[in-house]
């Protein structure tokens, strides 16, 4: 992570930033200086100055792992919706098994759900999606939820301690899209606390230290007890790393 | 238009709602109001009340009509039928197709539209209570829907109308103003640049008077730019407290 600090403040579209860099993502520039095109926070990464989006659809970048679902297929493609402007494309040659053509809909149905990992978008925006890498795969049973995908790095908190905290507690298997939408497995006492937790989270994105309010909440509901490990302490952000 | 025997301004200089000539209606404005909406706003202004929500960008159908340089920006502009005293009939009709197809020009102007290709924006207006200047209102609260749905835009547009009643131009005009006055300007304004995106006019002005409705006008968009800014912040500023903005570990969240 940069050294460079990152601010709070909200920046709306049409705002100067003032700062003397160049412009990146969520950002343009005109006669000289630089606006803010979305709504979001100032970020600063190796010399650019980026508007990180604090709402809207998800946006697609290369590597994100996300879950989708199946809306269309064809003889040798899937289509994925991910919640994003466009729908993504799963080719035959990117999933991990030997599919002869015309056979998609024995592996992969509609309305099916899927891990998958964004491989490409190109200028058009077009999103190409891959399934063959370890991890990737077909998502059978569980169920899945949606939060906004600005919210997403509060579920999984701090180096993944707000995730790896409610694995722990509900015995669930978890997996955060980064597209905002969580994919969670296991017996449904855990499943329904984990729905309860993960709204819980998203409804009190702002207050401090919520991950010290979510394990007392999970504790209290599952009478379990982990004290004797470390704990991850929300850390508050003006100590940097 | 124009009766002499109603009188819109007293002897003080006070309109029928004891407003100065350069007063705006009080105007409040909530964004972030539906949950389903990728973004939305509501605005109550003067007796006025619009909802507005935003959808996408997201895949256009019929996809003949998609366009594979840009985005297309589709504003419906609808009245609920009661949103006026006597039933507004409702479904599409002359005027409201009208004024959906100048707001979706207003707004395709700040809109990135080439980020987008083969895309649609769809911005619903919703008026649920109708009083002169819905136009201006809906356009003011779509574009704090658009910000609260994280389009990307170069600035946001204010909207406000100037008008003539009794032989003076004033700001704003009201219900009765509208419909007994001379004339009736709407703008909408891209405050940081001060271009206009939208400018019409109903009734007749002298070149003079048209160049007093637009100065009275232009400022009170600017001051209107701070409502919606301010809604803004007031929806997004809490959500700020001790956030994180780390990269997103890619590694461990994977299921344990």
């Amino acid at each position: 992570m940069s050294d460079e600090k990152d601010e709070r403040e909200i920046i709306l579209p049409g705002e100067a930033v003032d700062e003397d860099m160049k412009p990146g993502r969520g950002t343009f520039k005109r006669d000289g200086q630089v606006y803010a095109s979305k709504l979001g926070v100032k970020t600063f990464r190796s010399g650019y100055v980026n508007i990180a989006a604090q709402s809207g659809r998800y946006d697609p970048s290369e590597g994100d792992k996300v879950i989708g679902t199946i809306t269309d297929l064809n003889p040798s493609v899937w289509m994925v919706d991910l919640n994003a402007p466009f729908p993504a494309v799963l080719h035959v040659n990117d999933v991990p098994w030997r599919v002869e053509y015309g056979d998609t809909r024995s592996y992969i149905d509609l309305g099916d759900a899927v891990l998958i990992k964004i491989s490409n978008v190109d200028e058009q925006k077009k999103i190409q999606v891959k399934m063959d890498e370890e991890g990737l795969r077909k998502l059978n049973s569980g169920q899945i939820i949606e939060i906004p995908p600005s919210q997403v790095p509060r579920v999984i908190g701090r180096n993944g301690s707000m995730i790896s905290m409610l694995k722990k507690y509900t015995g669930c298997r978890i997996f955060v899209g980064q597209n905002g939408r969580i994919w969670i497995d296991g017996n449904l006492e855990g499943q329904y606390l984990a729905v309860k937790a993960i709204q819980m989270i998203e409804k009190k994105a702002q207050v401090m230290g919520l991950t010290d309010i979510i394990e007392s909440f999970l504790k209290e509901e599952t009478g379990k007890e982990f004290d004797d490990e470390e704990k991850d302490e929300d850390t508050p952000p003006e100590e940097d790393e | 238009m124009g009766s002499k025997d109603m009188d819109l301004i007293d002897e003080d200089g006070k309109r029928l709602d004891g407003r100065e000539y350069d007063e705006l209606r009080p105007i409040s404005i909530e964004a972030g109001v539906l949950k389903r909406a990728d973004g939305s706003a509501f605005i109550n202004w003067g007796k006025n009340k619009i909802m507005a929500a935003v959808y996408g960008p997201r895949e256009m159908h019929p996809r003949h009509a998609q366009d594979p340089s840009k985005a297309v920006v589709q504003a419906r502009y609808n009245m609920a039928a009661f949103s006026v005293p006597d039933r507004k009939r409702p479904g599409p009709d002359r005027r409201s197709v009208e004024i959906g197809k100048i707001l979706s020009e207003a707004l395709d102007e700040i809109i990135f539209v080439e980020q987008y290709p083969r895309s649609t924006i769809d911005v619903f207006i919703e008026v649920l209570e109708a009083s002169a200047g819905t136009r201006c209102a809906g356009l003011t609260v779509a574009s704090v829907a658009l910000s609260d749905a994280g389009i990307p835009m170069s600035d946001m547009i204010a909207s406000c109308a100037a008008g003539k009643i009794d032989g003076q131009v004033v700001l704003d005009l009201g219900k009765n103003e509208d419909n007994y006055g001379q004339a009736d300007v709407p703008i909408g304004l891209v405050p940081r640049t001060d271009e206009l995106t939208l400018l019409q006019m109903d009734g007749d002005l002298t070149e003079e008077e048209y160049e007093q409705a637009m100065e009275l006008a232009m400022d009170a968009c600017h001051d209107i730019y701070k409502k919606q800014k301010d809604a803004l912040r007031e929806r997004y500023s809490t959500d700020l407290e001790e956030q994180e903005f780390e990269e997103i570990p890619q590694e461990g969240i994977e299921e344990g």
